[in-house]
């Protein structure tokens, strides 16, 4: 049905299965086959850091630098929002002198960052990880423990498991609404 | 078919089932009924606590000793304003209630913020991370053991990490299904884990942690402050009045002035000997629960440090006070999704309907591409619930990881804050049945997903409600 490579999409870069996705489509054709997480990093204490080991499920569908770059900016972010320095001494101690009643009205630096952060992931689903039948979630929705990387089978592809036939079938299902 | 005659009970029945189904009975299937009125995540938050002001506000289960607390500090803050001010601001200086005024302000203040914020609970794993893990701990302990883990649940499993140098022991929550990270513990009397997990205590109605801890901080010390600063003027108060009238008359004329003098006299020592204690803490960068474990302490070993200190007091004492504020990670006030499928499908190889962020079509004809996940995460379910019980029993009878992972408690003299609880065991000694996470047809208990910011391209909207019923119908299948 919507097997064209060429389909809409906002990117237009192949993927390496051989199809373009956008997220629409991703939505209506592809079927969630495994979900990867990361795992966090402490080798540097308590901040929030992932590790930037390349999954061996990702192997086929991402290049390895594009993936390192993704986890390294993430962790670059959050390196940023758990800052300790000049500003964010200042932004707790006026905190303090107003017991703390400044937090009501006045968003905190970590929470502008988390907002960049949220932003970017959204911004590297559309460009680089939507196209190729990939999804991240963001690591807060996780409770901060996991970047968890949903991996779409291709319904419309003739490359995976699935047969073409089925996944003709299963797209008239859908739309039949049994 | 016409009815014909029309019989009576025949158009009774039709015009019941027309009113039937125009309104929503109890006949409706419920999770039609959970659409229209959607719920927000703390009204199914797994953990023990108690949420007030639609989500906005978060205590622990038991509230009774944070009422007391406030009782006393009003109360006494109150009658020092009342009959001592006057008098003190009249003879001495208006300075006096001022101050005064600022300092119960800012006690009040941190109180509040103390026992009402998030203190760092880390929301329990979705069912995917946990399937995830499981396999991953399955897969390691296979390898060394050359056994399959088949009805029973292995010991406790633990992974070390080196921080700075120095080892740490990962131990993973049986309730929570994670792997704590460095520092957070479980908290048995709210069965949360938490992350820097300090103490819970019972005087501000919640735990201690990494979110709240400034506050509490702050409030020990201010509150060590204002009973000092009452204590100070209470008795100077009396001192000035027996000058004149002497002391029996003195106490006859402000009677309100003995009862404060005794409630500041008592608390004096326990809040400022807490604050003493904290202070220390702080400028260690340690944890109550560290310190009573003895975690750092060099009796340990001569390489054993604290690998999270910063090196120099100053640096401690400004990273724990002034550093950035991480936001709750629990996200009270979300909706929930209803529609949060997972991984696990049924073992003949259908795969799942849909994603957590997008919804394919009916996946029921397709054949699962992967089984592999699938069959471990729609096991999981199953001996997840059922086998709770069973290590739980084999985890409380002295296993390693209880003593090191107990929160709070036991009994340290000096603190008169923790409560020294003998019944403390691992958080999951509570996890009966009927508390354990709710069928997976349900879902988002406690699962922080949905509300994803970057999902909203992919929003839910959609999907037709037959779908949604047929994939709810064979999420349930498969749990059952």
């Amino acid at each position: 049905m919507k097997a064209a490579p060429s389909a809409v999409g906002t990117s237009g870069t192949a993927g390496q299965g051989g199809t373009v996705h956008s997220l629409q489509e991703l939505r209506r054709s592809a079927s969630l086959a495994t979900k990867v997480f990361v795992q966090r990093d402490y080798s540097d204490g308590t901040t929030c850091q992932f590790q930037t080991k390349f999954p061996p499920e990702l192997e086929s569908r991402i290049e390895r630098q594009l993936f390192e770059e993704t986890v390294k900016t993430l962790n670059g972010f959050y390196a940023e929002a758990e800052k300790i320095g000049g500003s964010s001494y200042l932004e707790g101690c006026l905190a303090c002198a107003t017991a703390y009643f400044i937090f009501l009205c006045m968003e905190t630096h970590y929470e502008k960052v988390l907002k960049k952060i949220s932003k970017y992931i959204q911004d590297q689903n559309e460009k680089i990880y939507a196209p190729r039948g990939l999804l991240l979630t963001d690591p807060l929705e996780r409770g901060m423990r996991v970047i968890e990387i949903s991996i779409y089978e291709d319904r419309c592809s003739s490359g995976s498991s699935s047969s073409g036939s089925s996944s003709s079938s299963s797209g008239g299902g859908g739309a039949g609404g049994r | 078919m016409t009815p014909g005659g029309g019989s009576g009970p025949m158009k009774d029945c039709e015009y019941s089932q027309i009113s039937t189904h125009s309104s929503s009975s109890p006949m409706e299937s419920p999770h039609k009924k959970k659409k229209s009125v959607p719920k927000r995540k703390w009204e199914v938050f797994p953990g023990r606590n108690k949420f007030f002001c639609n989500g906005r506000i978060m205590m622990a289960r038991q509230t009774g000793v944070f009422y007391l607390t406030l009782v006393l500090i009003l109360v006494t803050s109150g009658l020092f304003f009342a009959f001592d001010c006057p008098y003190l601001s009249e003879k001495i200086t208006p300075a006096i209630p001022a101050i005064g005024g600022i300092l119960f302000f800012f006690v009040m203040g941190t109180l509040l913020r103390t026992s009402f914020s998030d203190p760092g609970v880390l929301p329990r794993a979705t069912p995917d991370e946990a399937a995830d893990l499981e396999r991953q701990i399955g897969n390691t302990e296979d390898i060394a053991n050359g056994c399959s883990s088949g009805g029973y649940r292995p010991p406790p499993r633990t992974k070390e990490v080196i921080i700075n140098g120095q080892t740490v022991k990962l131990k993973y929550c049986f309730t929570c299904k994670i792997f704590r990270p460095p520092r957070a513990s479980h908290c048995s009397l709210c069965d949360n884990c938490v992350e820097r997990f300090d103490h819970h205590c019972p005087w501000v109605g919640n735990c201690v942690g990494k979110r709240n801890y400034r506050f509490f901080y702050m409030f020990i010390l201010s509150l060590s402050f204002l009973t000092v600063f009452i204590f100070a003027f209470v008795i100077t108060h009396v001192i000035l009045r027996s000058q004149q009238t002497g002391f029996l008359n003195a106490l006859k004329d402000s009677p309100a002035s003995v009862l404060e003098a005794v409630v500041c006299f008592f608390s004096v020592w326990s809040i400022v000997g807490l604050s003493g204690f904290h202070t220390y803490l702080i400028s260690s960068n340690q944890t109550t629960n560290e310190d009573i474990k003895g975690s750092w302490s060099n009796k340990r070993g001569k390489e054993n440090y604290n690998p999270y200190s910063y090196g120099n007091i100053f640096t401690n004492c400004c990273a724990a006070l002034c550093g950035p504020l991480s936001p709750s990670l629990i996200d009270r006030r979300g909706f929930i999704q209803p529609d949060t499928p997972q991984l696990a499908g049924p073992s003949n190889g259908i795969t799942m309907y849909g994603a957590t962020q997008s919804q394919s079509n009916m996946a029921a004809a397709t054949p699962l591409l992967q089984s592999e996940p699938s069959i471990t995460s729609e096991e999981l379910p199953l001996p997840g619930k059922t086998s709770i019980s069973g290590p739980c029993a084999s985890l409380t009878l002295g296993q390693p990881t209880p003593p090191s992972s107990m929160p709070n408690l036991t009994s340290d003299s000096g603190l008169t804050d923790i409560i020294p609880l003998k019944e403390e065991h691992e958080g999951h000694q509570f996890l009966t049945p009927e508390e354990a996470p709710s069928p997976p047809g349900m879902l988002p208990s406690g699962s922080p997903i949905a509300h994803s910011r970057t999902m909203h391209v992919l929003s839910l909207a959609s999907q037709d409600s037959l779908h949604e019923d047929s994939v709810r119908g064979l999420v349930k299948l498969s749990s059952v």
